[in-house]
């Protein structure tokens, strides 16, 4: 009882911030499904909260946060692709080539950090602008060219270098870790803050708008008088910028660079996405949700191991996860 | 009047799309070893009763007898077993796979081992099923893919025929042959029919109807207006049946007063589907664009709106030589083209009416890449009101709107654009009566405020009631052009249909 009761106060005092996001994305009007989701991210908050003491420290919430900025990013890339019909599946080598190329520009070049910066995002928009026009230019199956661009760029990593590099400037740790706002480092904020441009472009800007339309029907968008190619080249490089900027920030939590990090990447972006209500092939899905699947991913990854459950059981538990989300979201 | 002698009797047959009648209790009967021709305009319902009777549609009600048994027809597949087989002008090829599969599909040869095909077997049988139907000289192995139409359709028909299908439905077989193979199909149906099968034919090409057909049922609005043999009737005559109705105060007054050329295309030539189109519309007028299914209407509009290219000719706007190679360049000249198919490229289903309203001006309504979005509420709400869409929310998805409520929607968008030359593409098809009247009186409005208007439908009565002027289109090319205050529907679907008068 006092359950539900806590539950309906949460979800009210969120209706505010349901307003703010009213028209993000392509979701017009809700569905129960997505109160639903809702009220389980909150079971599972008071589920955590009342059988470990530990998951409610500051601690454990900064973790918790940090973790899920490298995937947060991808994710809202990828949703902005997935809004176009596309998909990027390239978005795991991008992660590792900025943060690979960010520590080799610090370490080996010796170059100013901020610099080094700029070129592993520059790194990213390349990446992405390859992508987009691949995909836009001769109409090839998105699913192709990033699973191609999956492995040339992951080639290209090891090119750069086969070693893992770490920056011994004690700055590239410290930059990024420092807590600005109770929880939060600069890493959670820079994240925050590109979910709140995310929603803004999806949902204020003419591209935006074009963007969300074009996964619906990219005909219609055409004949309306749109650059579509143009339209899709940008999401691609968005995703690119996106994993480019992970790839950043996951460097310097980590201190190193390993050529081999991120596999996998793209499908647990994928899935936040999925959970979040995004539809596979374009017209569906929104900012708010994606950030809430990848909230769940995260705190889902936390919960194992606060109780100390093995990674794989963890892998099986998040694919349930998953085909109970698009199972829930199905067209009757 | 079934007659004992009937071997396919449709009773009563009732269907509805929407809101929209398409049979209102059709009562048809034919007999083995016929060919039965049904013809009519479009939208007379004759291809639903067709499908209805292949197993594709269900009827809402009737009764459908074969041999004085009720036949259950509850798919294709059912009706197969029924023996009833229809080729549609969409063949369902698998164009991947060869021929001989395509024929066999389903029923390939075994070898020796279970779960092995027999392929030299299976080579064979497939050039036997198309000696049987008279065509021979196919490699078999060649894959569907690479087939010429006509051979294609050849494949459907032999693919067919593998069952013994003792009725067949051929829907329009004549659009895509030549006067060789049109002969070869003739010889074939004339062989089905000494085998006493009951063969359909639906065509637009009275002359062909005339030539094979044992007897002609026609279809008007639905309803059968009658049966009858070729000998006792004419072309002309038949023509009258197929339309024959009158124009009620459907369509608006209005001054007719046209001003200056505003749009007008020279020799305009598009490879493959139409050549040397030339016509002019001014501003205030409303020009009709008639032709049959493949007259090359629908891509003349494509071609002038940039959605396709052109392989020739010259476009003219406001006495300038344009080039509209995308549609961007046509929205930017004010050009508007509303698609005859709103679910396939007009609207975006699962964005809201705002969305969809704001599509063609977002750059407009927008500094640095910014959205106004309280300025395109505003204008897309005043719009949506002044053209009384239903609901007027505006943050409405369009899927959730009735037929006629989307075709208001993508209007809206044009008339938000400022468009001043209008392409409507069947404007009214799919929606109701009452919305249709509405939407005349939009174009009509539009018209009388200078817009330059070209409307292209199928629908005789609404090119004659809304019109000044009408052009023909036959096989990609003018056939003529006519004054509708005074032409008739016989006229121009003689024109169109290329027969003389």
């Amino acid at each position: 009882m006092t359950n539900n009761v806590v539950q309906g106060q949460r979800t009210e005092a969120l209706s505010w911030l349901r307003r703010l996001f009213s028209s993000s994305g392509a979701g017009g009007h809700r569905r129960w499904v997505d109160y639903a989701f809702l009220a389980a991210f909150f079971l599972l908050l008071l589920l955590a909260a009342s059988m470990s003491d530990v998951f409610f420290t500051q601690r454990n919430l900064t973790n918790l946060l940090r973790q899920i900025v490298t995937n947060g990013l991808i994710s809202l890339g990828m949703l902005v692709v997935i809004l176009t019909g596309g998909i990027d599946l390239s978005v795991g080598p991008v992660v590792a080539f900025s943060a690979i190329v960010v520590s080799g520009m610090v370490e080996r070049q010796g170059l100013p950090l901020p610099v080094a910066i700029v070129i592993a995002l520059c790194v990213g928009v390349l990446a992405g602008l390859f992508n987009g026009f691949m995909i836009s230019r001769f109409k090839l199956q998105p699913f192709i060219v990033t699973l191609a661009t999956l492995g040339a760029i992951r080639g290209l990593v090891y090119v750069y270098s086969e070693t893992p590099i770490t920056p011994q400037d004690p700055s590239f740790r410290t930059i990024f870790s420092a807590q600005i706002l109770g929880p939060f480092t600069l890493s959670v904020l820079i994240m925050l803050v590109a979910f709140l441009i995310g929603q803004f472009f999806l949902s204020r800007t003419a591209a935006g708008r074009a963007i969300v339309a074009i996964g619906g029907n990219e005909e219609a968008v055409r004949l309306a008088g749109i650059d579509t190619r143009a339209h899709v080249l940008l999401a691609y490089v968005i995703s690119g910028l996106c994993a480019a900027i992970a790839g950043v920030l996951l460097a310097s939590r980590l201190g190193i660079a390993q050529p081999s990090v991120g596999a996998g990447f793209e499908l647990d972006a994928i899935a936040a996405c999925v959970i979040g209500g995004a539809i596979l092939g374009g017209g569906g899905g929104t900012v708010l949700g994606t950030f809430g699947g990848v909230v769940t991913l995260g705190l889902i990854d936390n919960l194992l191991n606060l109780f100390n459950v093995q990674s794989y059981y963890q892998q099986i538990f998040k694919g349930l996860i998953i085909l109970v989300a698009v199972l829930a979201r199905r067209k009757e | 009047m079934a007659e004992d002698t009937d071997f396919l009797v449709m009773r009563g047959i009732r269907k509805s799309f929407d809101s929209t009648q398409a049979l209102k209790g059709v009562n048809f009967s034919a007999r083995r070893g016929e060919v039965h021709a049904i013809v009519g305009e479009n939208g007379a319902g004759k291809s639903t009763l067709m499908k209805i009777l292949a197993g594709a549609l269900r009827r809402d009600a009737g009764a459908i007898l074969l041999d004085g048994q009720p036949a259950v027809l509850r798919s294709p597949f059912s009706a197969h077993q029924l023996g009833i087989r229809a080729v549609y002008q969409e063949f369902s090829l698998v164009r991947h796979l060869s021929i001989t599969e395509n024929i066999l599909l389903g029923q390939m040869p075994r070898g020796r081992l279970r779960g092995l095909v027999d392929w030299k077997r299976a080579h064979q049988l497939a050039e036997e099923k198309l000696a049987d139907i008279g065509f021979t000289g196919l490699d078999v192995r060649a894959l569907v893919s690479s087939l010429s139409v006509s051979h294609q359709q050849m494949v459907e028909i032999a693919k067919a025929a593998v069952t013994k299908p003792r009725i067949w439905i051929l829907d329009e077989p004549s659009a895509v042959l030549s006067q060789e193979e049109l002969k070869r199909l003739f010889d074939l149906i004339r062989k089905l029919k000494s085998e006493s099968s009951l063969i359909l034919y639906i065509s637009h090409r009275l002359d062909e109807v005339f030539k094979i057909a044992d007897r002609i049922t026609v279809l008007k609005d639905g309803e059968l207006i009658g049966t009858v043999r070729p000998e006792e009737t004419d072309e002309n005559q038949l023509i009258k049946m197929m339309v024959g109705r009158t124009l009620g105060e459907f369509y608006p007054k209005r001054l007719n007063r046209p001003g200056d050329e505003v749009l007008s295309v020279h020799g305009l030539t598009r490879q493959g589907s139409f050549s040397e189109v030339s016509f002019c519309v001014r501003s205030g007028e409303i020009v009709g664009l008639f032709g049959l299914v493949g007259s090359g209407r629908t891509q003349v509009a494509r071609c002038i709106f940039g959605a396709d290219r052109v392989s020739g000719g010259e476009i003219h706007l406001d006495g300038q030589r344009i080039s509209t190679r995308s549609p961007r360049d046509a929205v930017r000249a004010g050009i508007a083209l509303v698609t005859e198919d709103r679910k396939r490229d007009g609207l975006v289903m699962h964005c809201s009416i705002r969305d969809n309203v704001s599509l063609a001006i977002l750059q407009q309504l927008s500094r640095g890449g910014v959205l106004d979005t309280h300025r395109r509420d505003t204008l897309v709400q005043a719009q949506v009101r002044e053209l009384s869409v239903h609901p007027d929310d505006i943050r409405r998805l369009a899927r959730q709107l009735s037929g006629g409520n989307q075709q208001k929607v993508v209007l809206a968008k044009w008339l938000l654009a400022q468009a001043h030359v209008l392409i409507l593409d069947e404007p009214t098809r799919g929606v109701d009566v009452a919305t249709k009247v509405e939407i005349y009186r939009i174009i009509s409005a539009l018209a009388e405020r200078g817009a330059a208007i070209l409307i292209i439908s199928s629908e005789l009565p609404e090119i004659l009631g809304m019109s000044d002027r009408a052009i023909v289109m036959r096989e990609g090319r003018l056939a003529g052009e006519f004054e509708t205050a005074l032409a008739s529907e016989e006229s121009l679907l003689a024109c169109a249909a290329g027969v003389m008068q």
